[in-house]
């Protein structure tokens, strides 16, 4: 706990005497608040204290305690460490006030608690099921709930050295008593609650008897060429006018967490990159770091690692950056010539990831307190190449064809506005969050790694449109460049790990929260440790998901062709979005 | 001027159209070759990058990673030396868990022996994520460069046994040259400490 921090710990300890007991647990940071008064915290926190920012909400199920605890962190959009307070509640009947009404960004992500956990937020406007269908029984982050094709708890499982055949899981099909349906469940008879309750949110027949008029609901999606996957977007029409809309989602649905809670820590490193697939780089970087914290010092990385790490993401942000802005260029119409000039740019980064990493796209590049190996030959001068001379060149001449497309600017400019009060609230992060005029970037606001050694500027613009979203791209494109090559001009010799690679290690008991800042906004892991081989609970808080809380706001009062640039100017990977 | 914007970009693009021409005149025959494969995936290249495949293919990197295979080094008869051990760090470290080993045993005496009976690596699961390799003590397994593995029939084929996971050292050799000689030096280097222990003891 840095100084401001602490400082701030005791007038709040202060502010409420009784309510708020600092937890201290081993390992564990921040304090224990009253349920009955959580909303009075936060909404004491948020104004008198500063911490406007809720990034992350979760909840986590102490089996052994029969209890359930909700965790909040949140930060002050003007930078600095977290503030972490966290409510329990009993594993029976877990109900918590919810925070909705002074943080609107906690939305999606209590929703994700109570259709993953079970557990009730009080006064939540729209508490559905967000990531599994409607008529899911059970709620499988619960330590008590198992999968179809369940083996056992944890990783690696006994049955990999038989003796005589061996079978594969499916072979074996414990599949039917696994699966729990709810009472009196008819398959031919059941129609979904929760689409009913969607559907019966989004109607609403206008009034006005003389005009003959009515709102249509239209679904957008989920197959759909403008949702870059699997995603629905329900909007109620008003003419071409979206007066409201819900976003669907979940189809990829595959519990990320729960695999993750049953692998050991190495084998999520791999798991990782299958979040955000088009920057796998920062998401193994979020990962290690969250695991790295639980180390302690001891792993930290050497110097080298930490110069390569940098450059990877660098790279990375370029490379995703390249990939949003020809996507968004298709939503628009522009059809695939933007999109294939960005391609090979990109093609050209990921031949460096492959030939380091292994993988074009599943880089499992990283390493608790290193990288997995060092740079092969000839992959320097490549980085040089690309960082020095063919990527300046190829940004420009992006800039050159596409920020002044008068198009483009009339497609654009004005639409999907939001503004920097409601970008924090909904807690928007990444280029959507400094379009709108923030300039928070975790990079400057809470360093992690070695970026404070480097030179570089916040993006920041200040319309919050779907035309600054994409100049925000393009300046830190430019501002990556400028990392890359200082990294490149500084990168030291020397080791790429700290210490032997293990393959099993003892992580001491406690939570930690490591976040990064992946090309498409703040990427958080929040683990915790029981000291066993495998963590307790991972939990993604991934900006895909969160950033789509605002996309409502952002598309209400705009045309439906709009709806679509929109999405496509938040820059989504529904890998991370749907985990 | 209201129409400039759009008037710029289609001059780049025109420009990429002519550059294409530009580059099949200055690579000319050559362009078909290897060379002109590498040509099109470096930082030079103005024209198109699209490479043909199948009739062309991309280089693959030496780190480059697809699915595992068990080495074995080559006796003086022809014999076969697997390198594994059946040691089951691999089958540990997988975090699909697509890797089943099961162990030799001695017949008359029960004693487990280090080679692996048999050896199964489910394709369909694997993740290539190359854990196995990174993790393995004694260079046994390592990821192949062969990514071309469609078949008909999944289930009667994509679970690999030992017969078909086995490779011999010289190929490993062929498309791994730099970490198949650094670990070369390693396991001599490590030979030649134990023979000067061994010796001293002696002495």
């Amino acid at each position: 706990m840095t100084e401001t921090t602490l400082a701030i710990a005791n007038d709040i300890e202060a502010r409420f005497p009784q309510c708020v007991t600092p937890d201290e647990r081993g390992g564990y940071e921040g304090y224990l608040i009253e349920a009955g008064k959580l909303v009075e915290f936060a909404t004491a926190l948020r104004d008198e204290f500063g911490y406007d920012f809720l990034s992350s909400v979760t909840g986590v199920d102490y089996l052994p305690d029969e209890k359930m605890e909700v965790v909040y962190h949140t930060y002050r959009s003007t930078g600095g460490g977290a503030f972490v307070f966290k409510v329990q509640t009993p594993r029976q009947t877990p109900s918590v006030p919810s925070l909705c009404g002074i943080f609107p960004g906690a939305e999606f992500q209590e929703r994700e608690a109570w259709d993953l956990l079970g557990i009730h937020f009080q006064g939540h406007p729209d508490l559905r099921r967000i990531l599994m269908w409607e008529g899911f029984e059970g709620h499988p982050l619960r330590k008590d709930w198992k999968e179809a094709y369940y083996e056992s708890d944890a990783k690696p499982f006994d049955s990999r050295w038989p003796v005589g055949e061996i079978y594969r899981a499916e072979d074996e099909n414990p599949f039917k008593g696994n699966v729990v349906y709810p009472q009196g469940f008819d398959p031919d008879k059941w129609t979904p609650e929760g689409e009913t309750a969607l559907y019966a949110g989004m109607h609403e027949v206008e009034t006005d008897e003389a005009m003959h008029t009515d709102q249509i609901v239209v679904n957008l999606g989920p197959q759909h060429p403008s949702t870059h996957g699997v995603f629905r977007m329900v909007a109620t029409l008003d003419g071409e006018t979206i007066v409201k809309l819900r976003p669907v989602m979940g189809y990829l649905h595959r519990n990320h967490e729960k695999i993750g809670e049953r692998n050991t820590y190495l084998m999520n490193i791999p798991f990782t990159d299958r979040l955000d697939y088009l920057s796998s780089m920062t998401a193994n970087w979020g990962y290690v770091q969250a695991v790295e914290k639980l180390l302690g010092p001891k792993t930290a990385a050497p110097e080298r690692a930490e110069y390569i790490r940098v450059i990877m993401a660098e790279f990375t942000r370029i490379s995703n950056h390249l990939m949003a802005i020809g996507a968004l260029l298709n939503d628009l119409g522009a059809y695939f010539t933007p999109m294939l000039y960005a391609l090979k740019e990109r093609e050209l980064i990921l031949d460096i990831f492959e030939a380091t990493a292994g993988s074009r796209m599943m880089c499992n590049y990283y390493r608790f307190g290193g990288l997995a190996r060092d740079l092969p030959a000839g992959v320097y001068e490549k980085m040089r190449d690309l960082a020095f001379e063919r990527l300046p060149r190829q940004i420009d001449e992006l800039d050159r064809y596409l920020t002044e497309n008068e198009v483009v600017i009339a497609r654009c400019e004005g639409v999907g506005v939001l503004t920097p009060e409601e970008a924090i609230a909904y807690s928007a992060v990444g280029p959507v969050l400094r379009a709108s005029g923030v300039p928070y970037d975790v990079r400057r606001a809470d360093p992690y790694g070695i970026y404070e050694r480097f030179d570089f500027d916040v993006a920041v613009r200040y319309h919050g449109d779907v035309y600054d979203r994409y100049l925000v791209r393009l300046d830190e494109i430019r501002q990556s460049i400028r990392i890359l090559q200082q990294a490149l001009d500084d990168l030291p010799e020397g080791e790429i790990m700290a210490g032997k690679p293990k393959y099993s290690m003892r992580v001491p008991a406690g939570e930690a929260y490591g976040r990064v800042e992946a090309p498409k906004g703040e990427l958080g892991f929040y683990v915790v440790s029981d000291g066993s081989a495998n963590p307790w609970r991972y939990h993604v808080r991934a900006p895909s998901f969160i950033n789509l809380t605002a996309l409502s706001k952002m598309c209400e009062g705009d045309k439906v062709a709009d709806a679509v640039i929109i999405l496509g100017s938040i820059d989504i990977v529904l890998g991370e979005t749907d985990r | 001027m209201y129409g400039k914007g759009i008037i710029k970009g289609l001059g780049v693009t025109l420009k990429h159209f002519l550059d294409t021409y530009v580059d099949d005149i200055r690579v000319g025959k050559k362009r078909y070759t290897e060379e002109g494969v590498a040509y099109r995936s470096s930082k030079d290249v103005r024209g198109l990058f699209t490479v043909q495949y199948p009739e062309e293919k991309l280089p693959t990197p030496e780190e480059f990673r697809f699915i595992p295979f068990l080495v074995y080094d080559e006796g003086e008869d022809g014999e076969k030396n697997i390198r594994c051990t059946s040691c089951g760090i691999c089958s540990k470290v997988c975090p699909p868990q697509c890797i089943w080993i099961v162990r030799s045993e001695d017949p008359e005496t029960g004693r487990p022996i280090p080679e692996p009976s048999d050896f199964f690596i489910d394709v369909d699961v694997c993740m290539n994520c190359g854990m196995c390799a990174e993790f393995c003590p004694f260079d046994a397994i390592v990821m192949g460069h062969d990514y071309e593995l469609a078949v008909y029939d999944r289930l009667a084929n994509n679970i690999y046994d030992k017969d078909k996971l086995l490779k011999p050292a010289a190929y490993y050799q062929a498309i791994r040259p730099v970490n198949y000689r650094i670990q070369a030096e390693a396991r001599a280097e490590k030979e030649a400490k134990k023979a000067t222990a061994q010796s001293k003891k002696e002495a």
